[in-house]
């Protein structure tokens, strides 16, 4: 944080007249581009070129002899690999279950904080924390409310008299919900924060116009609030629909992927497959196939987005 | 607007679920984080401790070298902000000034960076880092941590160089100040609140981070906090509740702290991004 008064520093107003620097000038944005440039290039476009030529080769940690080409073996491995796409399978469930009930939740939490209400103040405070908290913390703080004995969840059960309660994540039935309503928790601040940012931007002219014209709250809000924030509507969701599948903390702390495989996202088994077994190569084939999805679903987004604009 | 009382009965109504939904689970850790142990084998566990004890702190303590684990993560948390902001600043002022290809071309790969899987990342860099031996090494930890909050940075700061008006930047122009030096002299200064708001979003995003940690970081006196936070539940899945509970608060508060400041001001960035997008 020393940066951040180092920064603060220079005076404000110091312009010098002496010239001299002229001659750099058009090469000037070039010059500033690079800093972030290189890092780039070297660790992330490099790597990511580097990860998918790894997935046509039999990269193994520690192994000595020289890896092979051995062209698209993986992918045909992949396709046959029914573990695999069952992991893919609840990956899709997760990232919907928890995308669609996250935008219909942190929609409403928006609608709300934007009215003229007592204690939205602590209603957006409190909207933020789960973004704030450390992933690993939001796995082990829901872990200790699904606690089948010291669990607030279960006690509150017990007290309703809904039965004993269960273990929730454990239980193969009750595994895969119990983690989704956790993603649903953790992505509502981003969501709702976003939203909230688009019906600020709504005309309020219009909504008094339609108004004073009798439309009913629901009309309202189809014809006046829903065209305003539809973009940020739709940009938010997309970004959670990828976030979530690519999610891997939550559920590592949670369940680490069990009971049974139940909760095993794409992103836990790919992990496994490279970090405990050593198959680079393999795993840098499932990498490829999880990005192939995700570019589906983003090249869908931007039709459907495009689709939009005509009409709009 | 007028609204009927009916109306702003069932909008409390629903606040007040949100407020509990999203507040409960971290009372409930708060909670169990000053219990003693005969209160957490309780079959009927209370949301007041009866009897609060301190004794899970110590308790983590000693289980666990949280303190030292907490110096990690703030060394690469630091070291993070620090370098993404020096680095992102420049690149985002072009971006947000000139429209060259290379801007557009960043502008791009800011939308394309968040659709990655990190396992496609991560293998590559693994065997990079292992190369340059900065494998299990707080460095090396940040150099992926500043490629990773790049992005984010880069959007952020778009937007607040987007909200200095490029006449005061013409002026010092026409005054005879070279492009650095208006960068330096004029730009910088009206930006700080934002640099600082993008560094200490980048801290939070660096603090909290999970999955590089865990690939890179092998030896246990060099992981970061989130990563030794794992070690206390079990092989099994057991964890002792109590010290878990306690450490995990204290691993959140810095980052809580850090948001309650930079509240405002993430709203704000979010929204000069999204209104854009």
């Amino acid at each position: 944080m020393t940066s951040v008064t180092e920064v603060r520093r220079p005076a404000p107003r110091a312009p010098d007249p002496s010239r001299g620097t002229g001659r750099a000038v058009d090469h000037g944005p070039w010059f500033l581009v690079l800093p972030a440039l290189i890092p780039i290039l070297v660790l992330s476009v490099g790597p990511l070129l580097y990860g998918v030529l790894l997935a046509f080769t039999d990269a193994q940690s520690g192994r000595t002899e020289p890896t092979r080409w051995i062209g698209t073996l993986n992918f045909q491995d992949l396709l046959h690999d029914t573990l695999f796409w069952e992991s893919f399978r609840i990956g899709l469930v997760w990232a919907v279950g928890v995308t669609v009930p996250q935008f219909l939740l942190a929609l409403g939490l928006a609608l709300l904080l934007n009215q003229d209400l007592r204690l939205r103040w602590l209603a957006r405070a409190l909207a933020i924390v789960p973004w704030a908290m450390p992933e690993v913390v939001v796995g082990i703080m829901w872990r200790i409310v699904y606690n089948p004995d010291a669990g607030i969840l279960n006690e509150t059960l017990r007290d309703l008299g809904l039965g004993d309660g269960r273990d929730w994540l454990s239980g193969l039935a009750t595994a895969l919900p119990a983690v989704i309503v956790v993603g649903v928790w953790a992505g509502m601040p981003q969501t709702t924060v976003a939203l909230l940012a688009g019906l600020q931007n709504t005309p309020r002219e219009l909504h008094e116009a339609a108004a004073v014209d009798g439309a009913g709250a629901w009309r309202r809000f189809r014809t006046v609030t829903w065209p305003a924030i539809r973009p940020v509507a739709l940009a938010i969701t997309a970004l959670n629909l990828i976030w979530n599948f690519n999610s891997f903390a939550l559920v590592y702390v949670l369940t680490n992927g069990g009971p049974g495989g139940r909760t095993r996202l794409p992103m836990l088994f790919a992990y496994e497959e490279a970090f405990r077994y050593g198959q680079f190569g393999y795993a840098a084939a499932m990498g490829c196939v999880m990005v192939a999805a995700v570019s589906i679903a983003l090249a869908v987004f931007l039709a459907g987005r495009l689709r939009g604009g005509d009409t709009a | 607007m007028r609204t009927s009382t009916g109306a702003r009965v069932g909008q409390y109504a629903a606040l007040l679920a949100y407020l509990v939904f999203l507040a409960f689970p971290f009372l409930w850790l708060l909670s169990t984080a000053f219990k003693p142990p005969t209160e957490l084998a309780s079959l009927h566990p209370t949301w007041i401790p009866q009897d609060p004890t301190l004794a899970n702190f110590r308790q983590a303590f000693d289980e666990q070298p949280l303190l030292r684990a907490a110096l990690n993560s703030l060394l690469a948390a630091l070291a993070s902000a620090v370098v993404a902001v020096v680095v992102a600043t420049p690149t985002a002022y072009v971006m947000a000034r000139h429209r060259t290809a290379l801007a557009r071309a960043a502008t791009g790969w800011v939308v394309v960076s968040q659709a990655f899987p990190f396992v496609l990342l991560i293998i590559p860099l693994f065997l990079v880092l292992k190369n340059l031996r900065l494998i299990d090494s707080v460095p090396g930890l940040v150099l992926v941590y500043v490629v990773w909050a790049l992005p984010f940075a880069l959007w952020m700061l778009t937007g607040y160089v987007r909200a200095v008006p490029a006449e005061l930047e013409e002026a010092a122009a026409v005054d005879g100040a070279g492009r650095l030096r208006t960068l330096v002299s004029v730009t910088v200064p009206l930006l700080a609140p934002g640099i600082v708001a993008t560094a200490l979003f980048a801290f939070v995003t660096a603090w909290n981070e999970f999955f590089f940690a865990l690939v890179l970081l092998k030896t246990p006196e060099k992981q970061t906090l989130p990563v030794v936070l794992t070690h206390f539940i079990g092989a099994e899945g057991v964890a002792d509740l109590g010290p878990l509970a306690a450490a995990a608060f204290l691993a959140t508060l810095p980052s809580l702290v850090v948001f309650a400041i930079i509240q405002r001001r993430i709203t704000g960035g979010v929204l000069a991004g999204a209104v854009k997008s």
